[in-house]
C-alpha cells in the first residue's frame, strides 16, 4: 500500500532547527549516543571501537559518556564476540556489535545464522534477541577483495535476521535507532562511502521503521531500485535520464528484510519497467529477490521489463582502471534505463556532468 | 549433577546437544523435556527445537547448540550481563573435549580471562567426538595445560566420583562469586553407548568394550546409590520410575502442536 511508504525525504531547510544538517557519521554516532543515554541496557563494543579513530568517528565521545563497561574494543575474535553478543541479548541487554568491514562478518557466520537467527524459533519462543550488528562495506583506496564486499543477500536469506541499509543520514539514524529497539537481530549495513555524506537529520530520536521504502524521486517510465550507495548513484542516473527526457521512480528500500514490496509494486504497475542496482553482486543477490518477487506478484497483471545491474561478477581488483569497470555507476545505470525504456540496444552513455559527478574517496580506510 | 548441585537457581548454565542431564539437573522439568522429545506442543519448545535444544529460561537453563562449541560463547556473554548488574549470580558453560578444539573457544577463553567474567567452564570429556578418539585430534590432550596458557585456573576431576566433583565445584563457585575470575574443569567420563541413539556401536571397530567396562563398572549413579541406605535407595527409585510413567504418560497423552505454528516465532513482534 502507497501509505506504509516513507514518502517524503525531509527537505533542506538551513533556517529549521528540525532540519540541520549531519553527516552520516554523525547520525550513526548520533543514534547510538541518544539510546544509550535513554536505555541502560544498550552497549557499543567490537573492534577499535574505543580507539583514536572511533569507528570512522561513529563511536567518538561514546566511552567518554558511557564508560568502558557499556562501550569497548574487543580482542579479534569476531566468532566469540558475535556469540558474546547473543548471550548478552539472552541476558536482556541490547549490544551493537561493530564491525569496520562487512567481510568480517564471514568470521561470524555460524553465530549469526546457527543462533541469533534461529534461537526464538528453535527455543518455542522462550527467547528473543535485540541485536544489532553494524558492517561496513569498503570501496576504492585499495580495498580490493576482502574490504569491498556487500553481502547483505547472505542475512536476508535466513529467516530470524532483519537487514538495513540506509542510504541517507536521516534513515542511518532513524534506522539505527529502529534497529537497537527491535527484539531481533538487526544487521545494520552501512557503505564507506555514505559516511562523507551530509543531509538533514531531525534532533530528536525517531525511528525509521523495517519494511518501509521510501520513493526518493517521483518519474513515470521506468522503476529504479537501488541499495545502499546504489542509491546516490541512481538519484544521479535519474538526472542523467531526465536530461534526455525519460522520467524515473527511483526507490530506497531502506530494510532488505522485512522488504516493502507493495512500495515496489504499485510503481512497477505503473511503469512497467524496473532496474534494481545493487551495491553487491547480482547473483542470487538482493536485486535477484526483489525482481523475483515482483515478477510473481506482477505476472499477468501487466507486461514487465526487468533488469538488474550490480558488481561484475569477478573479485574486486585494487587497480583503479580495472575497480572503474567493477562497479555500476550513475551514467551505466542511466544507460541501462534507457535502453529498458526504449526496449532497444540504444548504445547511448551520458557525457559526465560535473555536478553528477564520482565522489572520489581519497582514504584512508 | 555434581556442578550443577553446587549452582543456585539464579545462576545459569549453557549446554551442548547432549543436555538433557544437564536440563534436569538445573530444575528442567521431566515432563516437558520428554514432550519434547515426542515433538508435542507441551514440550519445552512447542516440538520446535527437539531433543538438542532445550531450554528452561525460568531454572537457568538458557539453551544448547548441535554446532560443537557454539554456546561457549553465548555463555560468556551472559556473563559479561550478570557482572555488568554486579549481580552475585553466575554462568557455567558445559561442553565436550571436542569442543575445546574450536576456535570459539580460544577466544571465548581469553575474553573471560581479560573481563575476568563470572563463569565455569566445564568440559565433559567423554574422549571421543562421534567415533575419534582425543588422541587422534589434538596434539597436545593435556586439555587442562593448554587452558592454563590463557590464564585460567584449570583442573581435571574424575566425573564418577560425585562427592569429589561436588566439593570443587562448590569451591570454584564461591571463588567466581568472589569475582576471581573465570574457572575452568575437565571432567572425565566415558560415552556408554553410540554416538546419536541407543545402540551399542563396539562391532564398528573404533574402541573396544574393554574400554568401556572400567567406565561402566565405576559409573557415578551406582556408586552414590551404594552410598544410601537400601530402604532410602528403594523408595527413591520407585519416585523416580513412578516419575518417568508420569512424563511418558503426559507426552503421549499431549497433542501435537497445530499447522499454525510453522510460522510463529520467527521474530519477536
Amino acid at each position: 500500500m502507497a501509505d506504509t511508504a516513507q514518502r517524503v525525504r525531509p527537505r533542506k531547510d538551513s533556517t529549521s532547527p528540525s532540519t540541520r544538517q549531519l553527516s552520516y557519521v554523525e547520525a550513526v554516532r548520533e543514534a547510538a549516543e541518544l539510546e544509550m543515554a535513554r536505555n541502560p541496557s544498550v552497549l557499543v563494543f567490537g573492534l577499535d571501537v574505543d580507539d583514536p579513530k572511533a569507528i570512522q568517528g561513529t563511536t567518538r565521545g561514546l566511552v567518554e559518556r558511557f564508560g568502558r563497561e557499556r562501550v569497548f574494543g574487543t580482542p579479534l575474535s569476531e566468532d566469540a564476540m558475535t556469540g558474546v553478543a547473543i548471550g548478552m541479548a539472552l541476558a536482556g541487554l541490547r549490544p551493537i556489535h561493530v564491525h569496520i568491514r562487512m567481510d568480517f562478518l564471514m568470521l561470524a557466520m555460524n553465530q549469526l545464522v546457527n543462533v541469533a537467527a534461529k534461537s526464538r524459533y528453535m527455543y518455542g519462543g522462550q527467547v528473543h534477541l535485540p541485536l544489532v550488528v553494524r558492517a561496513m562495506i569498503g570501496k576504492s583506496w585499495g580495498q580490493g577483495a576482502q574490504h569491498s564486499q556487500g553481502l547483505h543477500s547472505f542475512f536476508m536469506h535466513v529467516p530470524g535476521l532483519k537487514v538495513v541499509a540506509p542510504s541517507t543520514p536521516y534513515d542511518a539514524k532513524g534506522g539505527l535507532v529502529a534497529a537497537i529497539r527491535d527484539e531481533n537481530p538487526v544487521v545494520f549495513v552501512e557503505h564507506r562511502l555514505l559516511h562523507f555524506t551530509q543531509g538533514p537529520v531531525p534532533e530528536p530520536l525517531f525511528e525509521v521503521k523495517p519494511g518501509k521504502a521510501r520513493i526518493t524521486a517521483r518519474g513515470d517510465d521506468l522503476t529504479i531500485v537501488g541499495i545502499s550507495w546504489m542509491q546516490i548513484e541512481a538519484l544521479r542516473a535519474q538526472q542523467y535520464l531526465a536530461d534526455v527526457g525519460i522520467s524515473a521512480e527511483v526507490i530506497d528500500p531502506i530494510w532488505l528484510s522485512p522488504l516493502d514490496l507493495d512500495t515496489i509494486c504499485q510503481s512497477v504497475e505503473r511503469t512497467g519497467r524496473l532496474l534494481v542496482v545493487d551495491t553487491a553482486w547480482t547473483n542470487c543477490g538482493a536485486s535477484a529477490e526483489i525482481v523475483a518477487q515482483v515478477a510473481e506478484r506482477l505476472q499477468g497483471v501487466r507486461e514487465l521489463r526487468l533488469r538488474r545491474l550490480g558488481f561484475a561478477p569477478t573479485t574486486c581488483p585494487t587497480t583503479p582502471v580495472l575497480e572503474d569497470l567493477f562497479y555500476p555507476d550513475a551514467r551505466r545505470i542511466a544507460a541501462c534505463a534507457r535502453d529498458l525504456v526504449e526496449e532497444r540496444s540504444t548504445g547511448w552513455m551520458p557525457q559526465p556532468r560535473e555536478d553528477l559527478k564520482q565522489f572520489e574517496f581519497k582514504g584512508p580506510f | 549433577m555434581g556442578i550443577c548441585a553446587a549452582l543456585r537457581s539464579e545462576d545459569v548454565v549453557f549446554g551442548t546437544y547432549r543436555g538433557h542431564a544437564l536440563y534436569l539437573a538445573k530444575g528442567g522439568d521431566l515432563r516437558a523435556m520428554v514432550a519434547e522429545l515426542f515433538g508435542k506442543e507441551t514440550g519445552c519448545t512447542k516440538g520446535k527445537g527437539g531433543s538438542m535444544h532445550l531450554i528452561d529460561t525460568a531454572q537457568g537453563v538458557m539453551g544448547m547448540s548441535a554446532v560443537v562449541g557454539t554456546t561457549i560463547a553465548n555463555a560468556a556473554g551472559y556473563a559479561y550481563a550478570l557482572k555488568l548488574r554486579r549481580s552475585s549470580a553466575i554462568v557455567a558453560s558445559f561442553f565436550g573435549d571436542g569442543a575445546t578444539e574450536e576456535g570459539v573457544f580460544a577466544e571465548t577463553l581469553n575474553f573471560a580471562v581479560l573481563k575476568r567474567l563470572p563463569i565455569l567452564f566445564v568440559c565433559e570429556n567423554n574422549q571421543y567426538a562421534i567415533h575419534t578418539h582425543q588422541s587422534q585430534r589434538q596434539g597436545l590432550p593435556d586439555i587442562c595445560q593448554r587452558v592454563r596458557g590463557f590464564g585460567l585456573p584449570a583442573e581435571r576431576l574424575d566425573g564418577n566420583d560425585l562427592p569429589t566433583l561436588l566439593h570443587v565445584a562448590e569451591e570454584a563457585v564461591a571463588a567466581l562469586r568472589a569475582g576471581e575470575g573465570p574457572r575452568f574443569l575437565e571432567v572425565m567420563t566415558y560415552r556408554w553407548r553410540e554416538h546419536v541413539g541407543p545402540n551399542l556401536d563396539f562391532h564398528l571397530g573404533y574402541r573396544d568394550q574393554a574400554e568401556a567396562d572400567p567406565w561402566i563398572a565405576n559409573d557415578a549413579v551406582c556408586r552414590v546409590g551404594q552410598l544410601l541406605d537400601p530402604d532410602e535407595r528403594e523408595q527413591i527409585e520407585r519416585e523416580v520410575e513412578a516419575e518417568v510413567a508420569d512424563a511418558l504418560a503426559f507426552a503421549q497423552e499431549s497433542a501435537f502442536p497445530p499447522a499454525s505454528e510453522l510460522l510463529c516465532d520467527v521474530f519477536k513482534e
